[in-house]
Order: C-alpha cells, then structure tokens, then sequence
C-alpha cells in the first residue's frame, strides 16, 4: 500500500517535473538546429546537426553583446544600490526608536498595494524634465529602494539584540560604524537573498525599460528580444537563441544562489 | 545606557533644550526621499494628471495642458475598448488566479509529502520557470503554440484532435496566455506553501489519526485551515500580480485577436506612451488601482469573517 502511494507520488512528480522543463529544453534545442529546421512538420525535438550559427548571428550581425552589458550593468547597480538604501532604512525601522516610527512603516506597507504602473506617466514627464529619458539612470532610478526590500531587511534585523548594539555605543563607535560593521555582517543571509532577488528581478525587467529606453544601443536584453520578435518573427532558431542567451544569467545566478534563495523566500513568506 | 539620555541630563535647563535630531533619520532619510520622490509624488501626479488633457501637444508646450475634471473618467466608462480590457484582465484574474494557486497548493502537497526524497531537487526544478525572463518565455510558447509547427498541437493531434490556432483564435488565446502564466508562477506560490506546509504541528495530524480521521480528513480538518494565513498573503499577492498582465500579451499577441487579449495595463501603455494620451491613460491607472485595492480589502475581509 505504502509502496503504491509511494510510486504514485513519484509518477506523478517525474511527469509534472518533466512538463514543467520541457519548454525550457525545447528552447535549447531549437536554439542549435539549423536554418529552417523548425519550420518543418511533423516538428522535431533534437537538432539533426548541432548549429551554432544563430548564437554567431546574435553576437556578430545582432550585437547582442552591447545588450548582455547594459542588461548586467544596469541589474548590477540597481542591486547594489538599491542593497544601501533599503539595509540602512530596515536597520533604523527595526532598532531606532523616534517618533511616529510605526505609523511611517505601516503607511509604507500600505503603499505596497498601488501597483507600480501607476507612477510610471509622471515619472516619465520627471525624468524627462531632468534629462533621464533614454539614459542608464532613467532605468535604474525607480529600482533604488523598495519597500519590500526595507520590510524584508526590518523583518530580519529584529532579531539582533539590543545589547550588543549598545555595547558598541559604549565602546565609542558611531552609529554608521556600528550599522557598517555590525549590523551589516549580522544581516548577511537576508542580504543575500535580497540581492538575488533585485538582480533577477532588474534583468527580467520589461515594461519600464521598454519605456524609458529608445535607443537601441542602451536596450536591455529582454527590451531587445521583443523587438528582435518583431522583426525576425521567422527565424524561430534565431530567436530561441536570443531567449537561451537572455534566460541563461539568471538561471545560474539561481542554481548556485539557490539555497539562499528559497530560505530567505520561506522565511519571507511565513511572517505575517 | 544610551547615550542620548546622558546628554538630556547635561541640559542644565531641563528639557527645554532642543534634542539632536535621532541618527535614524540619517539612516531613513535616503530610502524614504528616493520612495517620496520617484514613487509616491508620482502617484500623486497621476491623480492630478487624470483631471488633464494631457495629450502630444502639452508634451510639447505646457501652456496647452488645461483641467478637464472627470471627462476622462467620463470616456473611459464608455470607452469600449477600456470594458473590453477589464473583462479580459478580470479573466485572467479569476481563471488563471484560482489555477495557479491550484497547481501551487498541489506541487506543495506532492514535494513536502513524507514519502518523498529529493525534496529540494523537485522544488528547484519546479522553481525553475519563475525566474526566467517572461519575454523569452514568451517567445518560446507562442512557438509552442504555432499552429502549423507547434508541438502542443502536434502532440493533441496524436489524440485525433484538430490542429487549433492557439494565438489566432479570440476564444482560444487567452487561455493560451493563461496556461502559459501558470506553468510560468506556480513554483513561486508552491515555495510559500511549503513554508506554510512545514509551520502545521506534527502532533495535529497525530491527534487527528487517534481521532481516527483518514489522509483526506486529516487534510480537510488540518492542513486546510492551518493554511488560511498562507491562503490569505498567496491570494493577495497573486491577485494583485495578475492584475498587472502585460508582457505576455506584448509579447505573444499584441492585444489580439479581436482585442481579446487586450490588458488593462496594455491598454494604458498603449494610450500613454505610444498615442501620448497621458492624461486618459492616467485614470486607467487608476481604475486598475481602484480595482485591485477593492480586490484586497475584499480578500482581507473575508478572513476576518
């Protein structure tokens, strides 16, 4: 009986597993088949002959390179950015005392339902009255502090106590040193999964570069890949190819960050 | 023992001194001006936009901006176009939410089963879709989806069913989208019902087996309400996600066919940023605020009842 229910739940997850990677795999595979080949029915799941024509064409004809770097720089920065603010905000949230300071955070909370494409209209007149349109900065300004980012951080610095901070008072040290050396250490593992989580959420990023940016020399990967689509919408290899290159950073950023990841995830999801 | 307190006892006056401003202000000050600054005033300009014209010539000149009062309101409550995005948004919402959260609940159950090893290597690979990037999966399903040299309608035709033109076909294209959006976030939700999963007391389920009550008992009168919290945060967070489609129908349909995957969200886009209609496409946004905030407030309801 045992054993039966046992198969069954394996059964059961193999398949699901196997559906859930089958598009992914698919997409590898196009990817390396020659011109034409996947235009062809009935359709075909491995290449015939292994091609690496189209990832050539991208990096040589479709100077997908130029795109790989403003997608890396730009995730980079908002993460690292973005990192500063937010743990400077959730420190002073969870171990400050000052007045008002529950009634800020829970209107912050609160503001967490406006969804983020109601700003993007005057955001963009804002940014074009400074200039921002069609620049780096334009892109990475509203990724530079989050409110689920400072929760995440607040949540977590909670639980340093209190006496070891004040034992670094008494020892003299300022209270950046106290944040920098201190509490900072102290937050590694949040701060770990909140990086991943910036990083891969400013490369999947779509709308708001597609917005801001209009130069295709400043396009992120996916902003470029739509585009690919439109005029490309035939070579099917070639575009898988452009959706395996795109998809690829992230999906080794995940695989070797992962633990970190679903951790700080459960732990995120658990609370309140 | 903090040091603050000591410099109030050095004020020969009393209190009447005045304090040094907390050094947490230092510490909040950068996040929240950023926030202030790029996020909600923002918002606050949309409001005000709403009441505009704002349209290509007041980009140009703003001396051609004039208030206009809830006209925009006014079009778009018999714009149909903008009832056509809402039904189509309210069908993603209500079809592929609910399935979603199906799919998630179930992985949880199967991967946190008891009698399954590998824990990690099933929740990972189920992981895996979330963090692509939405446009290149777009870009792989609309292939899966070619009705000519797609593989879903090569593997229904093993079955005997006739080929069908997934994105072409009004009736069938957004349950084309929603198919794809569930295989796409089911592994978000399913890591949080795990977590959920793992926080019910083992001594429950022991008490309910005593009690004689069987796997589905025992899933009904335990696992289901020690879930209600996990339940509540997961249907929040997927109403108000889905609310916001976009890319996909972007990518993969442009709104089409018939305007029958057109999103609320796209609609906005559309009208803001490639017609420049931002005053109208202002108050779309807040329509699409209006309906997911009563959507929330509704969902947190229902928990106190």
């Amino acid at each position: 009986m045992r054993r039966i229910a046992a198969a069954l739940l394996y059964v059961t997850l193999i398949v699901g597993a196997g559906l859930t990677l089958f598009p992914l795999l698919w997409m590898v595979s196009v990817s390396l088949m020659p011109a034409t080949e996947a235009n062809l029915f009935p359709p075909r799941l491995w290449p015939r002959t292994v091609s690496f024509d189209h990832y050539a064409d991208l990096f040589t004809r479709l100077s997908l390179a130029r795109y790989l770097v403003n997608s890396a720089l730009l995730a980079v920065a908002v993460t690292l950015i973005s990192l500063l603010f937010n743990s400077l905000a959730g420190y002073a949230f969870a171990k400050f005392r000052f007045a008002g300071r529950d009634r800020l955070f829970r209107l912050l909370l609160g503001a967490m339902v406006i969804p983020a494409q109601v700003a993007m209209l005057p955001l963009f007149l804002l940014l074009k009255q400074f200039g921002l349109i069609n620049t780096y900065g334009g892109v990475i300004i509203p990724g530079m502090a989050s409110i689920f980012g400072i929760f995440l951080i607040r949540q977590y610095a909670l639980s340093i106590p209190d006496s070891l901070l004040d034992a670094a008072r008494i020892d003299g040290a300022s209270e950046f040193r106290i944040y920098w050396s201190l509490v900072l250490p102290l937050c590694r593992p949040i701060l770990v999964t909140l990086a991943i989580f910036t990083f891969m959420g400013a490369w999947n990023d779509f709308m708001w570069p597609l917005i801001v940016l209009t130069d295709s020399d400043l396009y992120t990967l996916p902003v470029a890949l739509a585009n690919l689509v439109g005029e490309h919408v035939q070579d099917t290899e070639l575009m898988m190819a452009g959706s395996v290159l795109t998809v690829l950073p992230v999906m080794v950023v995940f695989l070797a960050l992962q633990r970190h990841y679903i951790a700080g995830l459960m732990m995120g999801g658990v609370k309140e | 023992m903090r040091l603050p307190a000591g410099q109030r006892n050095s004020d020969p006056l009393g209190t009447s001194w005045p304090q040094r401003p907390s050094p947490a202000v230092w510490f909040i000050a950068p996040a929240l001006a950023l926030i202030g600054l790029f996020f909600l005033l923002p918002v606050a300009g949309a409001l005000l936009l709403s009441f505009t014209d704002f349209d290509l010539y007041a980009l140009g000149d703003l001396s051609n901006l004039r208030f206009v009062g809830w006209r925009n309101y006014r079009l778009l409550f018999q714009d149909p176009l903008f009832w056509t995005a809402l039904k189509n948004t309210l069908y993603f919402v209500l079809v592929g939410g609910p399935l979603s959260v199906g799919f998630s609940l179930g992985a949880a159950l199967l991967v946190n089963h008891r009698l399954v090893r590998c824990k990690g290597l099933f929740r990972t690979v189920f992981f895996l879709p979330v963090v692509t990037t939405l446009v290149a999966v777009a870009v792989v399903w609309r292939y899966l989806y070619h009705p000519r040299y797609g593989l879903l309608n090569y593997g229904l035709g093993l079955f005997g069913v006739a080929p069908i033109d997934w994105l072409g076909d009004p009736d069938w294209a957004m349950p084309a989208i929603i198919l794809m959006a569930v295989w796409k976030n089911f592994g978000f939700n399913m890591i949080i019902f795990i977590a959920g999963l793992q926080n019910i007391p083992v001594h429950l389920y022991e008490a309910a087996a005593i009690d004689g009550a069987g796997p589905w008992r025992q899933f009904r009168s335990v696992t289901l309400p020690m879930l209600t919290p996990t339940f509540l945060f997961v249907a929040i967070i997927t109403l108000i996600g889905y609310f916001q489609l976009f890319a996909e129908p972007y990518v993969m349909t442009q709104g089409g066919p018939a305007n029958s995957t057109l999103s609320i969200v796209l609609l906005m886009y559309q009208e803001g940023f490639r017609w420049w209609n931002m005053g109208y496409a202002s108050a779309v946004a807040f329509v699409l605020f209006a309906i997911i905030l009563a959507a929330t407030l509704i969902q947190l309801r229902r928990r106190r009842d």
